[in-house]
């Protein structure tokens, strides 16, 4: 049994130590918002925080999970029900085209603007280099952080 | 039924056929149902040339008639509480339909959008003609029918409320889901009258009132995506995260090299691996849209399942399989561009010789590009449950109906034997469609894997699968030569283009080029002519088949010619247009030259062309003609150290006449030049022995948000009636950047991608 918290919540799962995090979280716990996009961390679609850091979870043993804060991009809404500054910005900035790799840009922007809350567009390149959008949303997720990191500064929900 | 090749995807004209064909049929159907209408006068039925058929069928029709819901439509069900559901009858994938398309019918419906909930339609072609996510076509084939059917269930409100309060018809107005009677000031909501709508006879078609366009209110306006929430907040909503109780998950390994079958593999191995619930040999009917032969593993977690694929070995008869080599491929096709002209001549015209011989000046230049992959982000998937002798199948497609030989259907009937009553597929939401889904490899494979077991079974691809296994958009070569008379006007052009066949005989997936490619019907000497060379590897439609690489060879080259003729490229490119008229009068899917010419000059405009530019940096023009689309590129660029490329911002006008959903348009042409520019910088892949030898992300290098230029969209505001986005922004954004490279360089870019010749972001 490895134990996991997950968005909070503590989590015994029983399944082998070398199973990546991502397939515990679709299979096992039945959270499927992070994506399978490639399986060796080339394309972020399965970006989940491990205590507060981005972390690709197609590649993460869930034995190197065990014990720490494991946040998916279902616990990055408050727990009121608010969504998170990011989400919002990107409903109303309609960010999404087929939508398959917004949960993962979504979380790698979060760790972003908790690290950073007033990033430059170079900052942004940086820290969204790992996360493809075969779609070619690019603009409008740089336009959503921006917008998001302003929320935030005038005291949005983070 | 028009008949595709067992090898190859449906082609684009195969496509076009199927389109007509469905449209012939569900008319007569809908004529069948008019017949119809006297005794079930509960419903509306309209025509318009397409069928709208009477309700929406099974459990959630029931649900909604038990509610006392007004449903004049497949399409529409209003309950008395006032919640307005309007179903979408096509595949989403990415293109914006699940939006766009009930935004049409909300608009004439006279709905506030806030009160209406859009649902994903089931698949019933008999109630909403043909479903299907291709050829950028959802928007015109459903524009009229979509309008008549929201404006029918208006009609019979406007009734309702007319025959409630005693007034003429006439009087009344309708707004944001209510009917109004202003001299009374009365108002009723649609919910209100929903129970004395759906007792009012259908009205006429042909009397039911379209709006004016100035009327619209809806249409044009930014609207986000219906199910944006969900995703931003990860709900299960693709078909990857389909998920059934006591679902067990599987892989599939196939021949690397297409056609190869299994001479042997260690399944008793496999079998006694951790979570392995079963293992075994699918022998496949050879037909690559269906099912080729492979080893099949069942397991209780996609990760186990996974492991148990990595510790597969399995011995491979390749007797029949697949030895392309793309370095072979390109050197015989360099030897056959020697030859102005291919073994089969497409368009010519009298005298082509001659005027060669007799121009002013002449140019020849070679053009290539290679195989490239679709990608999708969400890799193939696809569940299926069987229970008895019924089968249901969740799946993320782009083809998920019966349209003959093209699609699951064939495979799930005859080979399979399922009857087609007993057979129910749902239609997911495709991360990605590109053209892939119009295969339905995964589905055939799911759909066999649970044939053979108890528990409704998840299959899911791998990133190498998907790579290694997809209908490639074909590499292809094209020998041009212009000629240029004493004045710098193009005299003669021709096109010796080299692409590929699978069955001997047709060429694959844009492979073909038509006599009316461009500049062919817009000059006096113009040819074209193919040769193909035989292949194996299997090849499909990729977002804008044909000219997404057409596009690229040719707009390049007419570059050339207006360098040649030391003539501004806008003027030449204008010039060869002339004046306005339809290429062909009474196809709307033809070239408008004066259409073309609007957004060139459009284009051009807004990105300041003719403007100082720095030093090694430069503005690169160029327009496509694609799917009804007309559009056109302006290219900002600068090439420093000689070969680092840089692609600030590309200004882009569309002339697809109305919009209707102005987000969803402008994120369609944001997502063509962000997808133009990764094809054409980074994307290619290489055929050895039959193989594939790219597997992931690691090789094959997406464009990433560093790299975007910014886009600036503008709409030419024309009343042509509206056409799709999905594909036509794409053509032009190659030629546009190898055109400002050579302005701002003088390096003529001559294939794709630039990464291959030496040049980078």
């Amino acid at each position: 049994m490895i134990s996991l918290k997950i968005n909070g919540a503590v989590r015994e799962v029983d399944v082998d130590p070398s199973t990546p995090l991502l397939w515990v979280l679709r299979d096992t716990i039945g959270l499927v918002g992070a994506k399978f996009g490639c399986g060796i961390a080339q394309c972020g679609a399965c970006t989940v925080h491990v205590n507060g850091e981005a972390m690709r979870s197609c590649s993460l043993p869930v034995s190197a999970a065990a014990g720490a804060d494991v946040t998916t991009i279902e616990g990055l809404a408050h727990e009121d029900g608010e969504l998170h500054a990011l989400q919002k910005a990107w409903i109303a900035i309609d960010v999404p085209q087929c939508g398959y790799c917004q949960s993962g840009q979504i979380m790698s922007a979060a760790a972003l603007l908790k690290r950073n809350p007033k990033p430059t567009d170079k900052d942004i390149d940086i820290a969204m280099a790992g996360n493809i959008c075969r779609c070619g949303t690019y603009i409008r997720i740089r336009k959503a952080i921006h917008q998001a990191a302003a929320e935030i500064a005038q005291g949005g929900a983070a | 039924m028009n008949k595709v090749s067992k090898t190859q995807l449906p082609t684009e004209r195969d496509l076009e056929a199927l389109i007509e064909e469905y449209q012939a049929h569900t008319a007569s159907l809908a004529n069948a149902d008019l017949s119809r209408r006297s005794v079930l006068n509960l419903s509306a039925a309209i025509t318009g040339g397409l069928l709208l058929g009477f309700f929406t069928t099974g459990a959630a029709k029931d649900a909604h008639a038990a509610r006392g819901d007004f449903q004049p439509n497949a399409y529409i069900s209003i309950s008395p509480d006032g919640r307005i559901t309007i179903l979408n009858k096509n595949p989403e994938v990415g293109q914006g339909v699940k939006t766009s398309l009930p935004m049409i019918i909300a608009e004439e419906l006279d709905a506030a959008w806030s009160d209406v909930n859009v649902q994903q339609a089931h698949l019933s072609q008999k109630d909403f003609g043909a479903q299907f996510a291709g050829g950028s076509r959802s928007i015109p084939t459903n524009w009229m029918g979509h309008r008549q059917a929201g404006a029918t269930a208006r009609a019979m409100l406007v009734e309702a409320a007319a025959r409630a309060w005693g007034v003429p018809a006439s009087q009344c107005t309708t707004a944001d889901s209510a009917v109004m009677h202003a001299a009374s000031n009365r108002r009723l909501g649609y919910g209100e009258l929903a129970g004395r709508a759906a007792r009012l006879p259908v009205p006429d078609a042909e009397s039911v009132k379209l709006k004016d366009r100035s009327e619209f209110k809806l249409l044009g306006k930014y609207v986000t995506g219906v199910d944006n929430e969900k995703i931003v907040t990860g709900q299960p909503l693709f078909g990857i995260d389909t998920t059934l109780p006591g679902m067990l998950y599987a892989t599939y390994e196939k021949c690397p090299a297409t056609g190869g079958r299994v001479a042997s593999a260690n399944l008793d191995q496999i079998k006694a691996l951790p979570g392995v619930k079963d293992a075994f040999v699918l022998e496949g009917n050879g037909n690559v849209n269906q099912l080729m032969p492979g080893v099949a593993i069942v397991a209780d977690s996609t990760w186990n399942a996974l492991r148990a694929k990595a510790a597969l070995q399995v011995e491979w008869d390749e007797s029949e399989a697949s030895k392309d080599s793309w370095t072979e491929l390109s050197t015989k096709a360099k030897e056959l561009s020697a030859q102005p002209r291919g073994e089969n001549t497409i368009h010519t015209t009298e005298g082509i010789d001659e005027a060669f011989k007799g121009a002013a000046k002449k140019l020849k230049s070679f053009y290539s590009y290679p195989f490239i992959s679709h990608a999708n982000m969400e890799p193939q998937n696809c569940t299926a449950w069987r229970q008895g002798n019924k089968l249901e199948i969740w799946a993320p497609t782009q083809a998920p109906g019966n349209l003959g030989s093209f699609g699951a259907w064939p495979f799930l009937t005859k080979d399979l034997g399922f009857a087609e009553e007993n057979v129910t597929l749902n239609m997911i939401r495709g991360g990605g469609g590109f053209g892939r889904r119009l295969a339905n490899d995964s589905v055939c494979e799911a759909a066999a894997i649970a044939a053979r077991i108890d528990p409704p079974v998840k299959l899911t691809w791998t990133r190498q699968d998907d790579m290694h296994h997809d209908f490639y958009r074909a590499g292809g070569f094209h020998a041009l030569e212009g000629a240029l008379d004493d004045d710098g006007k193009l005299l003669a052009f021709r096109n010796h283009f080299i692409s590929f066949t699978i069955d001997g005989e047709n060429g694959v997936s844009g492979g073909s080029m038509r006599a009316e490619e461009f500049p062919a019907p817009l000059i006096a000497n113009a040819e074209i002519s193919q040769t193909l060379l035989p292949i194996k590897t299997p090849c499909g439609p990729w977002r804008a088949p044909g000219s997404n690489v057409f596009a690229f060879a040719i707009q390049s080259f007419i570059h050339e010619l207006a360098v040649a003729a030391d003539r501004d490229h806008l003027e030449f490119l204008l010039e060869i247009m002339g004046k306005p008229r339809w290429l062909a009068e009474g196809n709307p899917y033809a070239l408008h030259t004066g259409r073309a010419a609007g957004v060139i000059k459009l284009a051009a405009e807004k990105a300041g062309w003719g403007r100082n530019m720095p030093a090694g940096r430069a503005l690169g023009l160029a327009f496509y003609f694609s799917h009804a689309g007309h559009i056109a590129h302006v290219a900002d660029v600068s090439v420093q150290q000689g070969n680092k490329v840089r692609v600030h911002k590309v200004t882009v006008a569309a002339d697809v006449g109305p919009i209707v959903n102005r987000s969803g348009a402008e994120n369609q042409i944001e997502g063509s030049v962000v997808d133009g520019l990764s094809t054409f910088m980074n994307l290619g892949l290489s055929i050895e022995n039959g193989r594939i030898q790219e597997s992931n992300f690691d090789q094959y290098n997406m464009l990433r948000i560093a790299e975007t230029p910014e886009v600036d969209v503008h709409f030419v505001d024309s009343d042509f009636p509206p056409t799709g986005l999905g594909e036509p922004a794409f053509p032009p954004l190659a030629p546009a950047v190898a055109n400002a490279i050579y302005t701002a360089s003088g390096q003529r870019v001559r294939s794709m991608p630039l990464a291959f010749n030496g040049m980078s972001a």
